[in-house]
């Protein structure tokens, strides 16, 4: 009997080296996503079919209508000209996140139920981001800096949206 | 299940009946049934918790959580709250216990032909709420009663001296019992002979107070679910390219390279339908790509190599048919239909002593609803399952029914909360394409347009062409007024007779009939190939702008305040008899008027800096008026302020009308601002929001102020009553701030090129 076949073998570690990973990681609404898929898939597809985050909502191939909008960091972009592989490592956030994990609403969601700013419904969430970010950007909008809002909507909810805005500002969200 | 008289209907009508079941678990449930509804009642246990088998409304459970069913699709109209609150008033609910939920289409077989168990089931025409209001209360009222019956049995009181107070039944001495605890009790309870009364209005709890969308909370946490959000597991996604030319062909395809894009599974064509009418079948030739997502079904469509060959109409031009429509107008042919002939308008144009003619061009117009078309199908042996964005879907059903040739109840259609529909959802072109897609390729098809598609294949409101003359006597009195319109017809090739396509381009009843002795209205008809339909306030935004644009004309020609040119034309407060049902109330359209007028601070209309304009209309029974200030400044149009004032009678939801009103007025100033559809060579020029240019939230007013007038007759509609006014406000404003009259929109371009 050979002498190697006594001595005992070297343990086979259960942790194998691991080949650098395939993919795109993302941070979408504070959980970790990695798209293996087409780098260039803008992001509101990979929301909408992948994820099945529908709250983000297709408005025309270049975000025209603001619909699409979502915060990447906290700035409001267009998830349709998004590609994926510009998103490596960023923060997203889509209308489902605004919220926080308590389920309290975000001070602007909670304006726009109070101001009934809500037509049909359907470009409200771009609206609120747009909302979102220009809040962060500038804690006390004035009606100049609610203009520049990039949303386009035919129910004709701008006059009640900037209402919501201004009463999120001074703090009366969910106030009578 | 049977109540204990035997009988658990009551009848309303002719037609409809009161029924009564008793649901699962305790349940209360209370509907209206449509004709032969005492043969067949369903047995509670077949009945469980679907709505869909009776013509089920209101669901009161044990627990005192009130299910309300919403039955007319909404668009962003408010009728998934406002339907259910009317129904809750007359329960005397507890609105914070309320759930409403969105009623599919309610469809039964009747010997192969379909039952229609909500009865009619369409939103976004200004339709619902008054159908509501005739329809809906008795469900309320008789709930309410067999709760009462049921509470006077077991508090030993009788039910003449109870009270229904938020959910709850309350006696004289203070003893309370809730709805749930009787609703499993009440579904026993014989039913009365007749209906029982609904409330006199001076006990309404929630008609006329102000209530958010019900489905707020949902949308602005992303979680409300547009049809376009709803995926099926094995749904292929469909995207499509629609011939540039609606009636041409296709020569050539290569499908090659888009079936080797990863993800594409097919390329299918698609043809409308020979002989099926506008709105019913596949709006122009097509070509799908099929593919496992949307990413891979617009890469594979991107790679498809399509050559198409123009129509006959492939010569058309939207401006060769507005020279076609003012040549017309230059001309003497008689009218393709005469719509009203009053007096002799060609006898008192001899005796004036002023006569003034103007024309006014409007333009093509698209829908650009927020959410595009869509539809999700799934196609069984003996079923088809479909989701459905739409404004009409006993429609829609028709279009399933025709392609799949299934039994009525086996077509199921759900109809969640829309992305806008203003009128283009009254047709299902889309929803043709879906199920021929998912029959040829035997799956469940997930179809989605893309914004250029939608913007480039449209049921289009026409342009239009209106000559306007008016005749005004030494008195300074309109005698004799003769309106000639040209358009298109929204109503051409759906099956309407040619005598009456008129109809939906123009009222017989519009201002200023009935108010001018002599008075004429004739519409001329013109051919085209461009696809047309139903389009939001037609035929009152095309009119409304040239009448009241033309009113402001006669004002400034007789140097006269327009306000009092108005009032003048209106005279006395009276009901003024227009022919067949409708009635003009003058006294309301005049109150509207003055409403605006002292909002806006009229009296200083003459030396303003700014330009105040006005303007007036009333939509079937309902009346609005718009008064808006604007300045100009250099080449920026600053609309100042804008107020509107309506009389809808009595208002169901405030806040609910306040939005529709204030929508509708934006939603208007942004068609008259910019908008407008072009064709050359018969294909459409835009192709998305940057060449269909929407009103940015610079250009609009910070704030409407909507003036609601009380009232206490039945409600009328009001999805677009705001429309009609503020083109012609607007306008008359920008006349007044610059001395130049607009009399082609869109304004803004017109403006520009007349300063």
């Amino acid at each position: 009997m050979l002498q190697s076949h006594i001595l005992p073998a070297e343990p086979a570690s259960a942790i194998v080296p691991e080949k650098a990973r395939e993919g795109i990681d993302v941070q979408i609404n504070g959980e970790h996503y990695r798209h293996t898929g087409d780098p260039q898939m803008p992001l509101l597809w990979y929301l909408r079919d992948v994820l099945r985050l529908t709250g983000t909502k297709y408005g025309g191939a270049h975000g025209e209508n603001g619909a699409d909008l979502v915060l990447v960091a906290d700035a409001a972009v267009s998830a349709v000209t998004a590609p994926m592989q510009t998103l490596a490592g960023k923060s997203i956030t889509t209308v489902e996140g605004l919220a926080g994990g308590d389920d309290s609403l975000h001070p602007l969601q909670q304006a726009f139920i109070d101001e009934d700013a809500i037509g049909c419904g359907y470009c409200t969430p771009g609206w609120l981001i747009a909302g979102v970010a220009l809040l962060r950007r500038k804690p006390k909008p004035s009606d100049d800096d609610i203009d520049q809002l990039p949303n386009l909507c035919r129910c004709g909810c701008q006059t009640r949206v900037r209402r919501a805005i201004k009463r999120a500002a001074a703090g009366k969200a969910g106030q009578s | 299940m049977s109540s204990e008289g035997g009988n658990s209907t009551i009848r309303l009508d002719r037609r409809r009946f009161l029924q009564v079941l008793a649901g699962t678990a305790g349940a209360l449930v209370v509907g209206i049934r449509l004709a032969d509804a005492a043969d067949a009642p369903l047995p509670p246990a077949l009945l469980g918790n679907d709505f869909h088998d009776l013509g089920a409304y209101v669901r009161i459970d044990a627990d005192g959580l009130v299910l309300i069913g919403a039955r007319d699709p909404d668009t962003g109209t408010g009728v998934a709250t406002a339907l259910p609150r009317i129904i809750a008033d007359e329960l005397d609910a507890d609105w914070e216990r309320v759930r409403v939920v969105a009623l599919g289409l309610g469809v039964s077989n009747d010997n192969g032909r379909p039952k229609w168990t909500y009865g009619h089931q369409v939103g976004g025409t200004g339709n619902s709420i008054p159908a509501a209001w005739r329809d809906l209360r008795q469900v309320g009222a008789l709930a309410r009663w067999l709760l009462l019956q049921a509470a006077a049995r077991r508090l030993g009181v009788s039910a003449s001296r109870l009270r229904c107070d938020a959910g709850t039944v309350i006696a004289p001495d203070g003893r309370r019992a809730t709805y749930g605890s009787l609703a499993a009790d009440a579904s026993q309870v014989a039913l009365p002979t007749q209906a029982p009364p609904v409330k006199a209005a001076s006990s309404y709890q929630l008609i006329g107070r102000p209530a958010g969308d019900v489905d707020a909370h949902a949308i602005v946490t992303g979680q409300a679910r547009y049809a376009i959000d709803e995926h099926l597991g094995d749904a292929l996604v469909a995207v499509l390219v629609h011939c540039p030319w609606p009636d041409g062909t296709l020569a050539r395809i290569d499908t090659g390279d888009a079936l080797a894009q990863p993800g594409v599974v097919k390329v299918i064509q698609l043809k409308p339908e020979p002989g099926q009418p506008r709105g019913m079948t596949v709006i122009a030739p097509a070509v799908a790509v099929l593919a496992t997502d949307t990413w891979a079904a617009l890469r594979g469509r991107a790679k498809l190599k399509l050559e198409w060959k123009p129509g006959a109409g492939g010569g058309e031009s939207s401006s060769a048919l507005e020279q076609q429509a003012l040549a017309t107008l230059a001309g003497t042919d008689a009218p393709t239909t005469r719509v009203r002939d009053d007096g002799d308008v060609d006898a008192a144009g001899k005796k004036a002593a002023r006569r003034l003619q103007a024309t006014y061009v409007q333009p093509w117009l698209a829908h650009a609803t927020a959410e595009p078309m869509n539809c999700l199908v799934r196609l069984d042996k003996d079923r088809a399952s479909l989701v459905v964005p739409t404004q009409a879907p006993q429609k829609a059903w028709a279009v399933v029914q025709r392609l799949t040739g299934l039994q009525p109840a086996q077509i199921d259609i759900r109809v969640p909360r829309v992305g806008g529909g203003y009128g283009r959802r009254l047709d299902h072109d889309f929803v043709a394409e879906a199920v021929i897609l998912a029959q040829a390729v035997g799956k469940p098809i997930r179809l989605l347009w893309t914004r250029d598609e939608d913007f480039s294949h449209d049921f289009y409101r026409s342009g239009c062409v209106h000559q306007l003359n008016a005749v005004v006597d030494r008195k300074r009195r309109l005698i004799g007024w003769n309106q000639r319109m040209v358009s298109a017809s929204a109503a051409s090739l759906r099956g309407v007779p040619e005598d009456r396509l008129w109809r939906s381009e123009l009222r017989a009843d519009q201002l200023p009939a009935g108010l001018v002795p002599n008075y004429r209205s004739d519409w001329y008809a013109q051919a085209s190939a461009m696809p047309r339909g139903p389009f939001r306030g037609m035929p009152h935004l095309s009119n409304a702008f040239a009448v009241e644009s033309f009113i402001d004309e006669i004002a400034h020609q007789l140097r006269e305040d327009p306000l009092k040119t108005r009032l003048r034309i209106l005279g006395e407060p009276r009901q003024l008899p227009l022919g067949g049902d409708a009635v003009l109330d003058v006294g309301r359209l005049r109150n509207v008027l003055q409403l605006v007028a002292d909002r806006i601070v009229w009296k200083n209309w003459l030396h303003s800096i700014n330009g105040l304009g006005l303007a007036c209309w009333h939509v079937d029974g309902a009346y609005v008026a718009h008064a808006i200030e604007v300045a100009l400044q250099g080449q920026t149009l600053v609309v100042r302020r804008v107020a509107c004032a309506v009389d809808v009678g009595r208002v169901v939801n405030p806040l609910g009308l306040e939005g529709q009103i204030a929508g509708a007025t934006l939603d208007a100033l942004s068609l008259a601002l910019h908008p407008a559809i072009t064709f050359k060579d018969g294909q459409v020029q835009q192709h998305g929001y940057k060449d269909y240019l929407l009103a940015t939230m610079t250009e609009l007013p910070r704030e409407v102020e909507v003036i609601t007038v009380p009232g206490d007759r039945d409600p009328s509609g009001a999805s677009f009553l705001a429309m009609p006014s503020v083109a012609p406000a607007l306008a008359n404003a920008v006349f007044r701030a610059s001395a130049v009259r607009v009399r082609r929109l869109p304004l803004m371009k017109e403006l520009m090129r007349l300063l």
